[in-house]
């Protein structure tokens, strides 16, 4: 239970402490101590689930699913800490944002974290509600953090869509509770997970699946599915670069898994109906629409971050693709994807941080020869791509393979759009990187100091899992799986 | 459905909350910016009301705080900053009418129509009062995002973002008696935090394109920067 409170409640303290820090160097230091505090914290937490299995207090539930989430949250959120030190440093030092601007990212991003581990460790229905609009309220200051006439619109255009997209996702909340009502004896607890999934198969079936259509709508604006994804390329391009890091590696895993543990209660109160798999199919056709769009939108990208962004959400819809197409294989495969997707892109983003500091520029057309200018860079974003793109030995080759014989397996002819789609995502990136590594620098194009930690473990990490899942992670993988798809697969 | 039938309470929720939703329709047509802001509270105060019948008729504690909260909140404290932020940003005569109001009030009503075909599904005997207001509840909400969409002004949107969240407050209050009070006050929370951000964002757009009109953000696109 207190490896629990720690890994959430260290955040939240870091929040209000960071606020009042004035000293830059120091709040840069202590982001990043609070950021390891928290993630210690949840690998003892970690352990904790695994000898003794769910872990269920007060409103908190932490499983077999959420632990792996709350583990790959705190880790990703530490190595941006790593990266966004220096790198807010530099950006404050260039005048684009002042001591305020600074005292409100490290007081924001802490406060982002807490809202996103407490949404994946809490019970409650309501409460995953309101971390999650928490999460939206945490970031749209730094969204806008710039202040530059393109930022403030990225930031309103974020704010408005996805508070509109989560109040629907409250509206079908607040109709899980109202099917609730009727089953559950004791009123109050119809907010609480565990409860409602024990009982799911005397949920009201019509209520849960409207209710489904709202949560998937709401909570898929935040996963960023076509066609409410409009946000996300623009928060992602305009805001600071850690800022997009976990965003593009954390929130969009987030709002996916809510939307996972809805289907499992709308799953569980549908086995009798008529169509069983009705939230599942809901899924595939929201994922393979993201997957197919962004994709093609890949190779109109100008802006280098816009591009992965919109490579994210290709990868979120192929995510929602699996976790709709159900079974333990493709559950599994989508669970190691939400692992190496956050891993690989956020080592992305941050590579694109240096990149486009050496270039002082984002414009695709206008970044070149990263590979002669500084090499580590230059390769990282090589090796970042090509691991993205879903080359072998890299763990998304892994996964996706795994995606694609599941889909084989039950849905065969969905192969042709998903191995299409691949490819098409595939020429979309290399088109744009082969200049930008390979071309010709400009002259006067220096090194700059790049902080290379953060990519190298989560390059290495994404190779690792390609290579050979390591037999903990494969059992606790397993696990998750039983648990969402109600088989094992190993 | 019978109304003889129905006990009197209910009945006057029902009146309630189809003047909700009339407001809702006000709302978007209000072409003055201030006395939309009043209108908006006048929907805070309607909720508030409908959940003080229902803490009667169901006899919970709780729902007496959460319609003092929703009155505090939703008919005075945001009115009040909205209020407030207008006079600073000297938008008191703003007037702002609506390209066609006609074709938004026949899809606004397409909404309401629209929202109690939603609801259909919910056919069991005993939720027929439900059904009702859950129908109307769904078309303040789309209404509220309508109104996000046919409006140009900032302060308008979030007049209907607002409008959204009342709502979403009205289905909770009626069909499900009140969500638990930690989740209230979570969601009252996450509304004012966000009407404090709003607020921060009239200045800053107000700062980087000198209107609140906010058809003229238009720099992002996706083939730009050509």
């Amino acid at each position: 239970m207190n490896e629990l409170l720690i890994t959430v409640f260290t955040p939240m303290a870091a929040t209000l402490i960071l606020a009042t820090v004035r000293q830059l160097k120091w709040a840069g230091w202590l982001n990043l101590l609070a950021s390891t505090a928290a993630f210690v914290a949840s690998l003892f937490l970690a352990f904790r689930v695994a000898k003794t299995g769910p872990l269920t207090a007060m409103t908190f539930r932490v499983d077999d699913f959420n632990v792996y989430l709350i583990v790959l949250t705190a880790f990703v959120g530490m190595t941006s800490a790593i990266f966004s030190r220096p790198y807010m440093q530099y950006v404050c030092e260039t005048g684009k944002i002042n001591k305020k601007g600074m005292q409100l990212y490290h007081s924001m991003y802490q406060a982002f974290m807490f809202t996103m581990l407490l949404a994946l460790s809490t019970d409650n229905l309501g409460v995953l509600w309101v971390a999650v609009e928490g999460a939206t309220l945490a970031t749209v200051l730094l969204v806008s953090l710039y202040r530059t006439a393109e930022a403030i619109e990225a930031a309103w255009k974020y704010f408005i869509l996805c508070g509109v997209g989560i109040a629907l996702a409250l509206f079908g909340t607040v109709l899980v509770y109202f099917a609730a009502q009727h089953t559950v004896a004791d009123g109050t607890a119809g907010m609480t997970w565990s409860v409602l999934y024990t009982g799911a198969s005397k949920l009201h079936p019509s209520i849960m699946i409207l209710a489904f259509v709202f949560l998937l709508i709401g909570y898929g604006t935040k996963v960023g599915l076509v066609p409410m994804h409009q946000w996300l390329p623009d928060a992602h391009s305009e805001g600071p670069t850690p800022m997009s890091a976990v965003l593009s590696g954390l929130l969009l895993n987030v709002a996916l898994y809510a939307i996972v543990r809805f289907k499992m209660l709308v799953d569980g109160s549908l086995t009798l109906s008529s169509k069983p798999h009705m939230a599942g199919y809901l899924m595939m056709g929201f994922g393979l629409l993201s997957f197919l769009v962004a994709g093609l939108f890949l190779h109109r990208q100008r802006d280098i971050k816009r591009m992965f962004s919109y490579s994210s959400i290709e990868h979120m819809g192929l995510m929602t693709f699996a976790f709709g197409l159900g079974g333990p294989l493709a559950t599994f495969g989508a669970l190691l994807h939400m692992l190496v997707h956050s891993l690989t892109k956020s080592a992305i983003f941050v590579t694109v941080g240096h990149a486009a500091h050496i270039a002082g520029t984002q414009s695709i057309d206008h970044i070149r020869g990263l590979i002669r200018t500084q090499p580590a860079v230059g390769w990282a974003l090589l090796f970042g791509v090509a691991a993205i793109a879903g080359f072998p030995p890299f763990g998304i080759f892994t996964s996706e393979f795994l995606l694609l014989t599941a889909t084989m397996e039950s849905q065969p002819w969905f192969t042709l759009p998903l191995l299409m789609g691949l490819a098409i995502a595939f020429a979309g990136l290399f088109r744009n990187l082969h200049p930008m590594v390979y071309g010709t620098a400009p002259k006067e194009q220096q090194p700059v100091q790049a902080n290379m930690i953060p990519i190298t473990v989560h390059l290495l990490l994404v190779l690792w899992l390609g290579l050979s899942i390591p037999g903990f992670l494969a059992v606790w993988l397993n696990r998750a799986t039983e648990l969402i798809a109600g088989a094992s697969l190993l | 459905m019978n109304l003889e039938l129905v006990p009197m309470l209910q009945q006057i929720m029902l009146v309630l909350a189809s003047m909700v939703l009339l407001i809702s329709f006000i709302l978007m047509d209000q072409v003055r910016l201030v006395a939309a802001i009043h209108t908006f509270a006048w929907q805070g105060a309607l909720i508030a009301a409908i959940t003080t019948i229902v803490a009667i008729s169901e006899g919970h504690m709780h729902l007496y705080f959460s319609a003092l909260l929703t009155f505090t909140l939703k008919a005075l404290l945001i009115p009040w900053m909205l209020h407030r932020q207008v006079r600073k940003l000297e938008l008191d005569h703003e007037k702002e009418a609506l390209e066609h109001p006609v074709i938004a009030s026949m899809i606004a009503v397409a909404l309401v129509i629209f929202s109690y075909w939603l609801v259909l599904p919910i056919v069991q005997q005993e939720l027929i009062f439900t059904r009702n207001v859950v129908a109307i509840s769904l078309a303040v909400v789309l209404i509220g995002f309508l109104i996000m969409v046919v409006r140009k002004q900032a302060i308008a949107q979030v007049l209907g973002f607002m409008s959204m969240e009342n709502g979403l407050f009205l289905a909770a209050v009626s069909a499900t008696s009140g969500m638990p009070l930690i989740i209230e006050l979570g969601v009252a929370f996450d509304v004012l935090v966000a009407m404090v951000l709003f607020g921060i964002f009239f200045f800053q757009i107000r700062e980087s394109i000198e209107s609140l009109d906010v058809d003229r953000l238009n720099h992002l696109s996706e083939s730009e920067k050509e």
